[in-house]
């Protein structure tokens, strides 16, 4: 890579260096900022005085004693049940993720293989379907909910955000099933397998990549949800980001702002735990349906 | 692939979508043509020594029944549409007789829900969107300059404020700018005006929305760059120099028309997005200063008293919304389509 079109002079490198930099330093600093203040009183992490006490710890030393403290930790997870809303969420995205990437396997597999025009208008229906405001989605549901006694169950939630998950999943394993050559499975079919199974046998073992890379999106889209988990569930069985939500509603009078810190902070090392292990299915994920057009 | 096959295939994901997806759609449609029952009013008579004095008041149980009966509530056509926290049609009509000059009729229209929430969803839409495509390219020249054992960090890095939760991100911005927080106290000493809020006037709540919504996405953008960056073929480029481009003109002239079918793909996937901003106006608490479509749903959902007919009204009004926006990728999509098959 270091042909002469590549040589910059050093303005320009500390020019552009610097705007890197930059740019890392507004991406990074709310989130490490919010990290190191969850472990400080609030008096710290608002601190009308001067904004370096949440840095040492002035007020958290008199409150507390030490210069570090878990009382937003241990009054969001334990007093206010913060478990149970992050044992709701585990249930509600690892069976959303599963549903979701079985049903849009098949239906991926299908669109891929598929040369008729009705393919190409199930493809542009998902995209429209895919542009749809949740909150707009919910809004239909309610009332049919409430009518039929499903409303608030976590059951409910799975299946709406399966539901609402699709467009997306067909048209992200559709483009990686268009990877897979055609003669794999046409060669089984040859071989006197049904279609199922050249599906099972050929296609499920070399697919995996594409359905991981899917899987994740899968499971941003559900853990990150806020309209319809909000909406759709009820008190006990809430997720933890409409219970963030209900934090706000109800610490702010007691001066209890620290437990929505400390949960917002919770809630957030998971997907930093996710980026770090898969980082590179990510970047090729956001990337298979623009690079393919 | 057989008709038959391919219809087993695509069944689950297809009555997915069709239960939770079509019908929710026809469902809104027709709850927006109704609104809840009227309360029922009782006449009594409350008699006392000085003589009968007549009195209304709300008959619950006959309510409540006529509730039951009837949950959809009575039928309004497009009565909702047209009403003031919608279309508000008599207001508009009104305003335009009455107002001295565009702004004032500009004002008087801020003050109806919907145009103003319409007022911040298409300016949101059509900031964000170009704001967010251009730092997203200059990320991406930025980064694609780096020696490369620094690349990995930095994208990882440039993730975070995509991945992290809506609600969540916007909700660490929210504590920052609070006049205790970090931005806030930082940005009152540096005016010198103690009383400084970004949350208390509107056009600092819509400036934080704006810089909220391209913080969140440009991540986005960049990535998608980036990769692009990737498949530029270094011999243009190098052929470029040699017929005596200058940097600026070998970005202006190789790079850009290379990313041009990426802008296409950015620019539709962030004006679905970002039509819809939500969760940036709940975690920032700015529902006061700046609504959108999706806050009007959200709210009426939310009331009291659920109001199911104005919430549909809204949402069928954003689903066109959204319909007119698709409408020039999906003529281009099929223009496309026709041209391969030909």
């Amino acid at each position: 890579m270091s042909s002469v079109a590549q040589r910059r002079s050093p303005a320009l490198i500390v020019l552009s260096t610097g705007f890197v930099v930059l740019w890392l330093v507004i991406a990074a600093f709310p989130f490490l900022w919010t990290l190191w203040g969850s472990f400080k009183v609030q008096g710290d992490f608002f601190s009308r005085a001067d904004w370096m006490n949440a840095i040492w710890g002035t007020r958290t030393i008199v409150e507390t004693g030490a210069s570090f403290t878990g009382a937003g930790y241990e009054g969001a997870w334990i007093q206010e049940g913060f478990w149970q809303a992050a044992l709701n969420t585990f249930i509600v995205v690892f069976f959303t993720v599963i549903i979701s990437l079985t049903f849009g396997t098949l239906g991926g597999f299908a669109l891929a293989r598929s040369g008729y025009r009705y393919a190409f208008w199930l493809l542009m229906l998902a995209l429209v379907f895919r542009a749809m405001p949740h909150i707009t989605l919910v809004s239909g549901y309610l009332l049919p909910f409430f009518e039929w006694n499903l409303w608030g169950h976590k059951t409910t939630g799975i299946i709406v955000l399966v539901a609402i998950n699709q467009p997306f999943t067909l048209w992200m394993l559709h483009s990686f099933f268009l990877n897979i050559p055609k003669d794999l499975d046409e060669s089984a079919l040859v071989d006197g397998c049904t279609r199922f199974q050249a599906f099972r046998l050929v296609i499920i073992p070399v697919m995996w990549p594409g359905v991981v890379t899917t899987g994740l999106f899968s499971f941003l889209l559900a853990y990150n949800d806020f309209a319809v988990t909000a909406m759709l569930l009820s008190q006990d069985n809430q997720t933890m980001v409409p219970a963030i939500a209900g934090f706000l509603g109800s610490t702010f009078e007691e001066g209890n702002v620290m437990f929505a810190v400390a949960a917002v902070v919770s809630a957030t090392a998971p997907l930093f735990v996710l980026i770090l292990f898969f980082q590179r299915q990510i970047v090729s994920g956001l990337t298979a349906g623009a690079v393919k057009g | 692939m057989p008709h038959r096959t391919f219809f087993w295939f695509i069944l689950p994901s297809l009555l997915a979508m069709f239960l939770f997806i079509a019908l929710p759609i026809g469902s809104v449609l027709v709850q927006s043509l109704f609104v809840e029952h009227e309360q029922v009013l009782i006449e009594t008579e409350n008699c006392g020594p000085f003589g009968c004095t007549p009195s209304v008041s709300v008959d619950q149980e006959a309510t409540q029944a006529l509730r039951d009966a009837n949950p959809l509530g009575r039928f309004n056509g497009f009565g909702t549409y047209t009403d003031r926290n919608h279309l508000a049609f008599v207001e508009v009509a009104d305003g335009w007789a009455t107002s001295d000059g565009w702004a004032d009729f500009g004002s008087r229209l801020m003050n109806l829900p919907f145009y103003k929430a319409l007022a911040f969803t298409l300016a949101y839409t059509f900031l964000v969107t170009p704001l967010v495509i251009i730092l997203g390219l200059a990320i991406a020249l930025g980064v694609n300059g780096l020696p490369k054992m620094l690349k990995g960090a930095t994208i990882f890095v440039s993730l975070l404020p995509m991945i992290v939760t809506p609600l969540v991100g916007s909700l660490i911005l929210f504590w920052m700018i609070d006049a205790d927080g970090i931005i806030g106290a930082t940005l009152q000493r540096l005016t010198g005006d103690p009383s400084l809020s970004l949350k208390a006037s509107p056009a600092l709540t819509w400036l934080t929305l704006f810089i909220y919504g391209v913080w969140h996405s440009a991540p986005f953008a960049f990535i998608v760059f980036y990769a692009g960056l990737q498949t530029v073929p270094a011999e243009t480029l190098e052929a470029a120099q040699i017929d005596g481009a200058s940097r600026w003109q070998r970005v202006r002239y190789v790079t850009i028309p290379y990313m041009a079918p990426l802008v296409v793909f950015i620019l539709l996937i962030q004006l679905m997005d970002n039509f819809r901003v939500f969760e940036a106006i709940v975690g920032l608490s700015a529902q006061a200063n700046a609504s959108s479509l999706s806050i009007l749903i959200y709210s009426d959902l939310r009331g009291d008293v659920a109001q199911f007919g104005s919430a549909a009204a809204t949402s069928m009004m954003t689903i066109i919304g959204v319909a007119i926006l698709l409408t020039p990728v999906l003529i281009r999509t099929w223009r496309d389509f026709n041209r391969k098959r030909a």
